[in-house]
């Protein structure tokens, strides 16, 4: 299913616009994340496409060719899986999973067979007995999945559906539910706050601010081609060089860059993959901090600019805390920003 | 020594615990014996009987079937009124909720005679009404609706009823069907709890009732106030034990149920 939003917006009867008018996209099969910090609008406007909220007069929500807009949610036929999973506690896992489709009339051999079905899909049969109080959190999730797919959704929503779980089990669950949701082939939504969440499941990520989509791309193209300040500051934690630019040329306090284009009022940002230490690299700098993280090790260097700038270095012998050395960014790796209004 | 003391300080205690109980169960067991033996001015040497209690079922039984009939009743209605007041409640919190919930609890702060006064006031004139059961039934309702709502609003509003609905919304239940296959099913400890705690304050109800009955509709309690006053002591008797054997079992478990609604609540 095709789902397109067109002008969608939402102000709470306070006052609060928790989304300014959104037009979306998200094409048959897609796998689509709205990423964005707390209080962005992700989740409103996922509730607004379930339909527990009512968008704004003017808003359009189309499934395929049906207008739904004012459509109830049980009638919206979407699947949603609740971050705190909302699973029945008068029921049983088989009985929860088997909601929907009685809902739905379904003769009960039906309803049996398309329970089982499921069940296996999400490796619970041995549970299926269990009432939902005897479930670990994992557990529970895969139900809240499993429920949601049984009557076969035109859309799977998900709503922060890993947040519940300590962190070892969420990045384990994280990559059974991105092969999951392909095994189903169906069009699916997730709302996260968590870049790491977001780029293992989704095809695309739509990362929000402010109560509006900022941008919208393959994970690859928003850790690379980031439109804002906000996005590759949130996409992959890049930081602001904090200089003065004339032209193409770039000064810190450290040295001098050559930037890729002419970067009068723009901010400059790099990733610190690309912060190179080596003998003859432009910058010079002190080394302030030094951590060790397994694969490579992050370097804080003083005197480059006024906060630290940030390095990686995968090296055998990482440089001691006091030394002095040589950094390079190339070109490419300068990322040319609109002045966002904190940095102004 | 600190043993000695230690098992001295426990004698004590079992002491003052048993005298506490005899305080308070002899006079019950000498009424019930009372009731029990031929004649109790010569105790029991004058031998044991059941004839009181017969006497009492001949005398009394329209008043027990009244008050058995009242209490289910007023289980009825409490549940009609009280099941959707308490959902109503849960959805919607805030301050307009905790007004309307501390306004349905008003009659339990206002005493039982007052209540009958203000309904004799009221309705006093519309005789139909006045002399039918029904009457009563309203003081039952006013008197232990809050009981009905309280204990089934515990137990709602420890549980994320919103998202529960949205979930069985969004797998196509309709609001009746969300209410029948959710809200019932998950309430029941609230509701059994409060059913029990309804029926065995319906049944032993009197303050309330000794003002709003008439002769014709005499409850268990009025009976037995009325079996004190103008029969003698052993048939009296009898209908204290009849009563009991009607009324320990609902508050055993009453007991029980509100242990198990609270345990859930929390």
């Amino acid at each position: 299913m095709t789902l397109s939003l067109t002008n969608t917006a939402k102000t709470f009867p306070d006052g609060t616009r928790a989304l300014l008018p959104t037009d979306l996209k998200v094409e048959q099969g897609e796998i689509v994340s709205l990423l964005g910090p707390s209080g962005c609008g992700k989740t409103t406007l996922l509730r607004i496409i379930a339909g527990l909220e009512t968008p704004n007069d003017g808003s359009e929500i189309w499934f395929d060719d049906d207008n739904v807009t004012s459509l109830s949610v049980e009638r919206r036929k979407v699947g949603m899986v609740f971050q705190s999973y909302a699973l029945f506690p008068n029921m049983s896992v088989r009985a929860n999973i088997g909601y929907g489709l009685k809902m739905q009339k379904l003769p009960a051999k039906e309803i049996e067979a398309r329970v089982t079905e499921v069940l296996e899909m999400c490796q619970l049969q041995e549970f299926s007995a269990r009432s939902i109080t005897a479930l670990s959190g994992g557990q529970r999730q895969r139900v809240a999945l499993a429920r949601a797919i049984a009557p076969r959704p035109r859309l799977l929503l998900l709503d922060e559906p890993l947040s519940a779980l300590d962190a070892a089990l969420r990045e384990a669950l994280r990559d059974e539910l991105a092969v999951l949701l392909r095994t189903f082939d169906i069009t699916a939504i997730f709302v996260t706050h968590d870049q790491d969440e977001a780029m293992a499941i989704a095809d695309r990520v739509a990362v929000m601010s402010g109560g509006l989509v900022v941008q919208s791309g393959t994970p690859e193209d928003l850790y690379r081609k980031p439109n804002s300040a906000f996005v590759a500051g949130f996409v992959g934690n890049a930081m602001r060089l904090e200089g003065r630019c004339e032209g193409a040329r770039f000064y810190l306090d450290g040295g001098t860059l050559t930037l890729p284009s002419d970067g009068s009022d723009r901010d400059v940002f790099v990733r610190a993959e690309d912060v190179a230490l080596q003998a003859g690299g432009s910058l010079e700098g002190r080394v302030e901090t030094v951590t060790f993280l397994g694969t490579h090790y992050r370097i804080g260097l003083s005197d480059i600019m006024p906060g630290l700038l940030t390095s990686t270095y995968a090296g055998q012998n990482a440089p001691r805390v006091g030394e002095t050395v040589r950094a390079e960014i190339k070109p490419e790796a300068l990322m040319l920003l609109p002045k966002s209004a904190q940095s102004a | 020594m600190a043993d000695m003391f230690k098992s001295k300080a426990k004698i004590l205690q079992l002491t003052v615990t048993l005298l506490a109980c005899a305080f308070l169960l002899v006079p019950t067991i000498l009424s019930v014996m009372a009731g029990l033996t031929v004649n109790y001015f010569k105790g029991i040497s004058s031998g044991l009987t059941l004839k009181w209690v017969f006497q009492v079922w001949e005398l009394y039984a329209d008043s027990i079937f009244l008050s058995i009939w009242l209490a289910l009743a007023c289980l009825v209605v409490t549940l009609i009124i009280g099941l959707p007041a308490a959902y109503g409640l849960a959805r919607h919190p805030g301050w307009l909720s905790r007004l309307l919930e501390e306004f349905i609890s008003l009659p339990l702060a206002v005493p039982g005679l007052a209540l009958a006064l203000a309904l004799l006031q009221l309705y006093g004139s519309m005789k139909g009404f006045r002399t039918s059961w029904t009457f009563i039934l309203v003081g039952h309702v006013l008197y232990t609706l809050p009981f009905m709502v309280r204990s089934i609003l515990a137990v709602l509003a420890s549980m994320d009823l919103k998202t529960l609905e949205e979930g069985a919304a969004s797998l196509g239940a309709s609001p009746f069907q969300r209410f029948r296959d959710i809200v019932v099913p998950n309430a029941m400890p609230g509701i059994l709890a409060g059913s029990l705690t309804v029926v065995t304050l319906s049944l032993g109800e009197f303050n309330l009732t000794w003002m709003l009955h008439t002769p014709y509709l005499k409850t268990l309690p009025v009976g037995l106030a009325d079996s004190y006053a103008s029969m003698r002591l052993e048939i009296a008797s009898a209908y204290t034990l009849v009563f009991f054997i009607i009324i320990v079992p609902l508050l055993m478990a009453m007991q029980w149920a509100s242990a198990r609604a609270q345990r859930i609540a929390q």
